[in-house]
């Protein structure tokens, strides 16, 4: 590790405004995780910060480690190196201030009904008195258009209805911060885009504050309010980017485009250039 | 080579109205044959009543109640021997040793499995332990279980332990490594851990297959102790239903033994169909975890 201790000047806080303090402090964090045979570095020194209200996506393609950053916010995962920090203190452990939205549809217990399912992160934390959590919890399944179906299992929703009563929970928590791990990605492209619009709305009524995991350029767009650009094997920053211009309105228009172009450029010219260099000496 | 193909164009068109269009039936109430018919106690009722009356045919065709007596006097013999002799009796005591058996090996089980999912040691522990006494015949621990507890209901509830332990600890040990990251994850989000964790999550995640090892262990415990009973024959003053079919052959009386079959195997039906299934209507089949 002799390479860690030539550690490079600090990359951050170029971005810092004044006045704001940041939500979420991520500060040159290295990532690994081991398989079977290898430690694999997942990010390399990547250093982002989150301000309250930030819709914040975290996009790359497969490999950049997008996932691992976002579950060691999560606390479910250790940095090697750099240190995050929620509210100025370091993140230790997982914890209901920090809500995860998954992308599997498991993440509900299918032993619990949609209003057992809401209310049980609450009873389980103390968070709320207990005489307050039915009534929240049916606030936040009438917010996701959910109430007819406060009495029925999981196993009977479809996917899209899962993840709504997946958001409705984590909401309900109103942690500091909402984590979605590819939340979208197992619905199918009509539903996916009702719930991209979804949460845009709820964000509007609420202003919460979301880190979201995407692999895909436009999702990150029409999602997102500011983009981290990762580049993969092993993650590194490539570029943040303001997207909060951008809505499904927006889609198909010529500042849009332009934007998914260059982020475009930026996650393929590697490729290209590799496959360039791999002809050339081939 | 084949013939390249080529796309064939045609014209466009929009329903303007789909109030014209033929659906022949959108949904339509099932039939009574078909509602019969797929209730499962209807379709499994007229398997019992086939094989019944093959049987009571094949009796009376032999002749010979000694060696195979017909349905109807089996049936009879059930009848006396509930209402004029000791059966009752030795349902009770069989169903009292085994209840405390099976019980124990519950309590065992989920202590080893507790064990298996908190430290690594434990899970060794339980694989090596289930590995090695899985596949031993509970019976063949009979003569040990005799030499150091003597004839008595230690003994048999020693042997029953063995048969449901295994069983119920590998599944249940099983089921809580089958949980998926997601849930743990989640669970973990909550800020569960430790008993809280396991008893809000791994159990109720697990509870499919908890449940197949609870019906395996059962299964095991009847037909240990049952073989335990004929092989030791009467423990005290009272014996158990093993006892009733050894003491009825040894009498010649068949259609006894075989109402003593019968009553063995009533019992795992009732408890199988009724109590087992029962929990899992209200839990697993309601929660969508299990068909």
């Amino acid at each position: 590790m002799t390479v860690l201790a030539t550690a490079k000047p600090a990359v951050p806080p170029r971005t810092r405004p004044a006045g704001a303090a940041p939500l979420l402090e991520v500060d040159r964090v290295t990532m690994q995780y081991k398989t079977r045979e290898h430690l694999v570095t997942a990010t390399s020194r990547v250093s982002f910060d989150v301000y309250r209200a930030d819709r914040f996506v975290l996009l790359g393609p497969s490999g950049c480690g997008k996932s691992t950053l976002l579950k060691g916010v999560g606390g479910f995962l250790k940095p090697v190196e750099g240190g995050m920090r929620l509210n100025g203190r370091p993140i230790e452990a997982p914890g209901p201030d920090r809500m995860m939205v998954f992308q599997e549809f498991d993440q509900l217990m299918p032993w619990k009904t949609v209003l057992q399912n809401v209310a049980f992160p609450m009873k389980m934390s103390h968070a709320f008195p207990a005489r307050e959590i039915e009534a929240r919890a049916m606030a936040a399944i009438e917010k996701v258009g959910l109430a007819r179906f406060r009495d029925v299992y999981p196993h009977m929703l479809s996917g899209g209805m899962k993840q709504r009563v997946a958001i409705a929970r984590a909401m309900a928590m109103e942690p500091q911060m909402l984590l979605m791990d590819e939340p979208y990605a197992s619905l199918d492209a009509l539903t996916r885009r009702k719930m991209q619009e979804e949460l845009l709305q709820l964000w509007d009524d609420i202003r919460f504050t979301v880190l979201f995991v995407t692999h895909s350029i436009e999702e990150a767009i029409i999602v997102g309010s500011r983009i981290l650009v990762l580049s993969p094997h092993p993650g590194r920053v490539r570029a943040e980017l303001n997207a909060h211009e951008f809505t499904h309105a927006e889609q198909g228009g010529t500042g849009f485009m332009a934007l998914n172009r260059r982020i475009h450029n930026m996650l393929f010219a590697e490729h290209v250039e590799a496959a360039a260099t791999g002809a050339a000496h081939g | 080579m084949a013939e390249r193909l080529e796309l064939v164009l045609r014209p466009e068109f929009e329903e303007t109205s789909l109030e014209d269009a033929q659906v022949a039936e959108v949904q339509r109430p099932l039939n009574a044959l078909e509602r019969v018919t797929n209730l499962d106690w209807v379709r499994r009722l007229a398997i019992l009543v086939l094989l019944a009356g093959a049987w009571e045919a094949y009796g009376r065709y032999l002749g010979n109640p000694l060696m195979v007596p017909t349905f109807t006097e089996v049936l009879r013999a059930l009848w006396d021997a509930l209402f004029h002799g000791p059966l009752f009796e030795r349902i009770y005591a069989t169903l009292k040793v085994l209840l405390i058996g099976y019980a124990a090996g519950l309590l065992t089980a989920a202590a080893f499995t507790a064990l298996a999912v908190s430290t690594r040691v434990g899970t060794d522990l339980l694989s090596t332990l289930t590995a090695m006494f899985n596949p031993l015949p509970a019976i063949a621990l009979l003569p040990i279980a005799l030499l150091w507890f003597g004839l008595g209901t230690p003994s048999l509830v020693f042997v029953i332990v063995h048969s449901v332990l295994w069983a119920v600890a590998l599944n249940t040990h099983t089921g809580f490594l089958a949980v998926s990251d997601t849930m743990r994850m989640a669970g973990h989000n909550y800020g569960l851990h430790g008993l809280r964790f396991v008893v809000h999550i791994l159990m109720p995640a697990a509870l499919p297959a908890i449940l197949a090892g609870a019906k395996i262990g059962w299964a095991f415990a009847w037909r240990t102790l049952i073989a335990a009973e004929l092989v030791f024959g009467v423990s005290s003053r009272s014996g158990g239903l093993g006892w009733f079919i050894f003491e009825n052959r040894n009498e010649l009386q068949t259609a006894n033994v075989f109402a003593g079959l019968t009553a063995v195997i009533v019992i795992g039906l009732l408890v199988e169909s009724v109590i087992f299934r029962n929990i899992e209507l209200r839990t697993v089949r309601r929660w969508g975890m299990q068909r």
